[in-house]
């Protein structure tokens, strides 16, 4: 039995504890925010967040989540629902396009301004190049990121 | 012979709780006489399908036939329906249309059934039920591809629908209020009448406007009339991809059922068969239910999907030989080179001639050659190929995320021995598609197993078998050889390759002066399965023409800008992208040793897109800073959509440019996952600049995909011009291992 919290809910798991973190939320916790993108944590799309440090979950089995906290996609918003500063970032930078990586993206970006408020250009590069997008939003993702960080206005990529 | 009209083909009707519907209407004669019930039930319907639903409550729902993976269609087509509806775009939400053959869109399908018609003057389309329709329909074509969304549907339908609905309203509200249609105002989704001071919603009318007159031709907007259309409107599906809970195909849930799940893994070789298989050690591996050998494929069905592809990594299998066993990538290489060398200088199917082209060289002052070649490129969507499915008392459900719906319906029903009516597909939104989701063998896989389980499964691809079992991007070989007189004017191009799929013409240079052509295909067997990878054919044609047109400016001596201006002296829209990307990058200006910019032009799906790329050399290897990019698509329906589309295409074409390489080794495909088959990533991608010309309202061109041609040719000329070296061959990182 795994014991861990998910999303600040405390959890009891009863999984092999070999199996992947990425496949408990997903198939046990019936939470599909989290995505498979190729299983041996080279795209980053099952980015989540154990005990505040980015993991790609494809690859971490949910026994090293024992004790831990797990925070997916979907318990980025603050508990009053209120969106991450990243998420409104990445909508007035109108950043997604298919969206499918953009969970990993988001969990990836959020743990970088947390450890490091005002990213370079290099720090922003390092901690995201784990992250694949095939629909190249790269720019508008570092556009995001800067914005959240205060580090340069939130430039709306579109009117209206 | 009629021309190509609409006139007919769309009505109104109003739904239970008083709802405007405008859509495709019913005729007399025809057997289909009810709205489906996906759409809106009840009595009163008149409508085969609906293309705009307006409710009593003021929302405006714009019922969009084609799939959002990515590309804006949802929003930009909404904003088109809605612009022409004045409604107000704070009420209008999106639906996907029901994959029946009723959301057939007639446009789209002129694109890919009959596309040689599409510029033929006196084309019979006499209504919408007509002959065509039954043909598209026959054809299962809804379908989202070929950068057409916003140019057909939106340009054709949606904006009639909404034009339309604003018509009855207006006529409506004037009826009520005894006050003349012309003096009734609609606007954000409100109708008034100064005089009078009444007002209302469109909702309030709804009903009411189902009785008006439906005009058949409803004058559409002057483009100095649009409110919405040409602005950047924020995407509607953007929230719902924030916070995770936006629904792909691998979210799929079977509503009520609990879900197994399978992994699988075909034959790698095609053609192939799973002769016998070793189970051994996967049948008592934990939570495994089912091992299939489906003939073509195994499949493992277990618990959870982990479960699944752990036990499915341990099954060894043994296949039927074929033909292809031997074959590497070299061999294949000399299979193109001798089809190439049988054709010579004039042999091979003739695409395009123009003069005398053997002829032209002869006389040159100058001659250039020179032999182009690329490789197999996989799609690699984020998502891996995925589909749940049940079947049960003959019928077939499956959840997926398609690019065409109606295709992989026919698919599922053949292969099950099942009518297309007992197959439901439901659509949700596509990790990425770029082509791949054109294809429907993964949808018919699901269905087999799910009717040799007889319970609900969903089937994920792990990501080597995605990269493995891909319809490619074909490799191909192309061989130059053009002639130049002494001033350096280009007197004759001669063109021959072996691959050739779609867009027709994507091989042509009738944009450029070159008095005589000769472009020829001389065909040879590929291997590998051919599927539409983002641009098609354009993406290695735009590599071979303009690395080559780029050869023959420094053969010249003339700068590459310049050398490609004055080739496009009679093609003027060609001339003012190329003129305009290059101011944008400062084209002449001194650059750091090392450092240099490249230039290609390509027009695709109707768009023209001009590229400037500037490269640096770092640690003797390339990097793209930088990429500048102008197109004109006719009128771009949201900026900030279209520029995002044009970004997209260039990283996808980067990636396609400085790394996809799919090789073979005894016949089968050997790169797997993201180690052996790279991607750009962050911290390679360059800074892109997006301007677009607004040259032609009338007829529009696409967005997905012509932002992705000019790359690969850009950054290979700014190579060259930093380092001397010419890149004939892709991968160009191939070169700077």
């Amino acid at each position: 039995m795994i014991q861990t919290t998910v999303n600040g809910q405390p959890r009891q798991l009863d999984v092999d504890p070999a199996t992947p973190i990425l496949w408990v939320v997903r198939e046990t916790l019936g939470m599909t925010g989290t995505k498979f993108g190729c299983g041996i944590a080279q795209c980053g799309a099952c980015t989540v967040h154990l005990d505040g440090q980015p993991v790609r979950s494809c690859s971490t089995p949910v026994s090293e989540a024992d004790g831990k906290a797990i925070t997916t996609i979907e318990g980025l918003a603050g508990g009053d629902g209120k969106l991450h500063p990243l998420q409104q970032a990445w909508i007035d930078a109108q950043v997604p396009q298919c969206g499918y990586c953009q969970s990993g993206q988001l969990m990836s970006a959020a743990a970088l301004l947390r450890d490091t408020p005002r990213p370079s250009d290099d720090q922003i590069d390092a901690a995201m190049a784990g992250n694949i997008c095939r629909c190249g939003t790269y720019g508008r993702i570092r556009k995001a990121i800067k914005a959240a960080a205060g580090i340069e206005p939130a430039t709306t990529g579109a009117e209206g | 012979m009629n021309k190509w009209t609409r006139r007919g083909f769309i009505g109104a009707g109003v739904l239970t709780g008083g709802a405007l519907v405008v859509g495709v209407a019913v005729r007399p004669g025809n057997p289909v006489d009810k709205l489906r019930g996906d759409v809106a039930s009840g009595p009163g319907e008149e409508l085969v399908n609906a293309w705009v639903k307006i409710d009593h409550d003021n929302t405006v729902t714009a019922i969009v036939p084609h799939c959002e993976m990515g590309q804006g269609a949802h929003t930009a087509l909404a904003q088109m329906l809605a612009d022409e509806l004045d409604a107000d775009w704070a009420k209008v939400a999106v639906m996907q249309a029901p994959a029946n053959g009723f959301y057939v869109v007639p446009d789209t399908a002129r694109e890919f059934v009959a596309k040689w018609s599409v510029d033929a003057p006196n084309w019979i389309e006499p209504t919408y039920n007509g002959l065509f329709t039954q043909v598209a329909r026959l054809a299962d074509v809804m379908i989202t591809g070929g950068s057409s969304s916003v140019r057909t549907t939106g340009q054709h339908t949606m904006r009639m629908a909404g034009a339309a609905a604003r018509h009855m309203l207006v006529a409506a509200a004037a009826r009520k209020w005894g006050v003349p249609e012309g003096e009734v105002v609609a606007e954000n989704s409100l109708l008034s009448h100064k005089a009078s001071g009444k007002s209302a919603t469109y909702g309030e009318f709804a009903e009411a406007a189902s009785h008006e007159h439906m005009p058949q031709t409803p004058p559409l907007k002057d483009v100095s009339q649009f409110k919405l259309m040409g602005k950047g409107l924020k995407r509607l599906d953007i929230p719902a991809k924030v916070d995770g809970s936006a629904k792909f195909g691998l979210d799929a849930a079977v509503p009520g059922e609990a879900l197994r799940y399978a992994a699988v893994k075909a034959a790698p070789v095609p053609g192939a068969k799973v002769e016998a298989i070793n189970a051994e050690a996967a049948r008592t591996m934990p939570g495994v239910l089912q091992i299939l050998n489906m003939g073509d494929f195994v499949a493992v069905v277990a618990d959870g999907y982990w479960q699944a592809q752990q036990a499915l990594n341990t099954i060894e299998a043994s296949y039927s030989k074929t033909d292809g066993d031997l074959l590497d990538s070299a061999m294949l290489r000399a299979r193109f080179a001798k089809a190439l060398d049988a054709a010579g200088d004039a042999g091979g199917k003739s695409l395009a001639r123009r003069g005398d082209a053997v002829g032209a060289l002869k006389g040159a002052a100058k001659k250039v050659t020179a032999e182009y070649q690329v490789p197999f490129v996989a799609h690699a969507a984020m998502e891996p190929m995925n589909c749940t499915a049940r079947v049960a008392g003959g019928k077939c459900e499956v959840w997926t995320s398609t690019q065409v719906p109606l295709m992989a319906r026919s698919a599922i029903a053949k292969a099950l021995g099942i009518g297309a009516e007992d197959v439901t597909v439901n659509q949700l939104y596509l990790g990425g598609a770029f082509g791949r989701r054109l294809e429907s063998d993964y949808p018919v896989q699901a269905a087999r197993i799910a009717k040799a389980t007889g319970y609900p499964v969903k089937m994920i691809w792990s990501r080597e078998e995605d990269t493995r079992q891909d319809f490619y991007r074909p490799a191909d070989t192309s061989r130059f050889s053009a002639g130049l007189d002494a001033g350096g004017k280009v007197l004759g191009w001669n063109n021959v390759f072996t691959q050739l799929n779609d867009p027709p013409g994507s091989w042509d240079v009738a944009h450029y002066d070159i008095p005589a052509v000769s472009i020829r295909r001389a065909e040879a067997d590929m291997h590998l399965r051919f599927g539409s990878l983002r641009s098609v054919d354009h993406s290695q044609q735009g590599f071979f023409i303009e690395s080559f047109v780029d050869e023959l400016a420094h053969a010249a001596g003339q700068d590459p800008f310049e050398f490609r201006r004055s080739l496009l002296a009679k093609s003027p829209r060609h001339k003012a992208v190329l003129e305009k990307v290059a101011r944008m990058a400062g084209w002449g200006s001194p650059l750091p040793k090392g450092t240099a910019r490249g230039i290609a032009i390509v027009k695709s799906f109707g768009t023209i897109v001009a590229e400037v790329a500037q490269v640096s050399m770092q640690d003797g290897r390339p990097s793209v800073d930088k990429v500048w990019c102008c197109a004109d698509a006719g009128y771009v329906m949201n900026p900030d959509g279209f520029a995002a589309q044009m970004e997209g295409g260039i990283i996808y074409g980067l990636t396609t440019a400085l790394y996809s390489g799919i090789t073979l080794k005894n016949g089968a495909v050997e790169q797997a996952n993201f180690d052996t088959y790279p991607m750009v990533r962050m911290d390679e991608a360059p800074d892109i600049e997006v301007a677009f010309i607004n040259a032609d309202t009338r007829e529009l061109g696409g967005a997905g995909e012509p932002g992705l041609p000019p790359i690969a040719p850009a950054v290979c000329n700014a190579i060259f011009a930093a380092t001397g070296l010419r890149i004939r061959e892709l991968p160009v990182m191939s070169h700077f291992a």
